[in-house]
């Protein structure tokens, strides 16, 4: 296989991965925030979530009580603007910004060919 | 167990509202401003040696790989599988970097993950980008490179060894980046539970997300190593002893 097709073909599977298997993900909370969470209970209220009990969770709600700085993001939250059934989009978006930033930062890393060490693994090769 | 009523949402956006959301990794709080302080010049150090290293790993082959690695975790990170009932893990993608792109390129891919979720997608608090950079991107990475390192005979050796070798080192990298928590939590951690409780519960459910990642980690170096050998970092200089598919491109040293 092609370098180029291999590489397309990598970011396809990212593409169908954000943008349709998302929807398949779980929304309970992840490891760390079940630890986080461990003594209280959450309960949906109109203002947001709502803590009862004691639990890390609720002390650094405390610390921080208007909550993520970027929750005014389009993205916030992988959704666009906040409306529901759009986290697709909103990873696709994700994975295309990703790679470009990646993208970029590894080039701009990149030595020049000829101001390469020797002895370097994986500096010949062709594809 | 984990005593948690997960809310009646029905996805990850409905989740949203002030004070607390579902994110995926440490939020803002969760340790005091001197200690997210601190970790925050832990992972700027870090990082900053990684650049400087991973400059000798990129090339013009390497560096779209890194790239599209990158994408590919942060794609994979949405993806949060349940564990036990009400309580989910996602990769953190730790030893899938290391093992394709190497340690120092691979911090750089989940740090730039990190920092795409916190700032886009409000996930990952902001002062906590420096415990969650340090956690993930450093100690995840390089626990789980070191565990492949000491296995690379055996990643070598046969499909089997490669599958078993990714599987070890995610499930590794799993648990020694949620007891970097743990550690940040024991310096300057918000309160609200025993750091004995602390350690338990998130050496327990670390083990079960680190299963998950390390079958999706195998997977995926599998894929990779079926397709291009050559492309993945650990393989590089090793020759392999039975010839896994491999074309006159693959393992060209």
């Amino acid at each position: 296989m092609t370098r180029s097709r291999f590489l397309l073909g990598f970011l396809l599977v990212a593409l169908v991965i954000a943008g349709g298997l998302s929807y398949l993900a779980s929304s309970d909370p992840d490891g760390l925030d079940s630890v986080t969470l461990n003594g209280c209970t959450v309960s949906e209220t109109a203002e947001g979530e709502r803590l009862d009990g004691t639990c890390i969770a609720q002390n650094a709600a405390a610390r921080y009580p208007s909550g993520h700085q970027m929750a005014g993001s389009p993205l916030a939250d992988y959704a666009v603007a906040g409306r529901e059934g759009t986290t697709g989009l909103a990873g696709i978006l994700g994975v295309l910004v990703t790679a470009l930033v990646a993208g970029l930062l590894f080039r701009v890393l990149r030595l020049p060919d000829g101001r390469r060490p020797g002895g370097v693994p994986g500096t010949r090769g062709k594809g | 167990m984990v005593d948690v009523v997960p809310p009646a949402g029905d996805g990850v956006g409905s989740l949203a509202g002030p004070g607390l959301t579902v994110a995926m990794h440490m939020s803002d709080g969760l340790v005091n401003a001197p200690t997210a302080a601190a970790f925050g010049l832990v992972a700027v150090l870090g990082l900053a040696i990684a650049a400087s290293r991973a400059r000798a790993d990129l090339d013009e082959r390497t560096a779209p790989m890194a790239g599209l690695v990158t994408a590919f975790v942060f794609a994979v990170q949405m993806i949060n599988f349940p564990i036990l009932p009400g309580a989910s893990g996602h990769l953190l993608g730790g030893a899938l970097v290391a093992i394709l792109v190497g340690p120092w390129v691979g911090s750089l891919c989940i740090a730039i993950v990190l920092v795409v979720q916190a700032l886009l997608f409000a996930d990952g608090g902001l002062t906590a980008l420096g415990t969650n950079i340090t956690n993930m991107a450093l100690v995840g990475v390089f626990t789980g490179y070191g565990v492949a390192y000491a296995l690379r005979r055996v990643a070598a050796r046969s499909r089997r060894g490669l599958v078993a070798t990714a599987f070890v080192a995610a499930l590794v990298n799993t648990v020694v980046a949620a007891l970097a928590f743990v550690v940040e939590y024991a310096i300057g951690g918000s309160g609200g539970a025993a750091l004995g409780t602390v350690l338990g519960l998130m050496v327990g459910l670390h083990v079960l997300v680190g299963i998950g990642e390390g079958i999706i980690t195998a997977a995926t170096v599998a894929a990779v190593a079926a397709t291009r050998p050559d492309l993945v970092y650990l393989l590089r200089g090793i020759r392999p002893a039975v010839g896994q598919g491999l074309t006159d491109e693959g393992v060209a040293r």
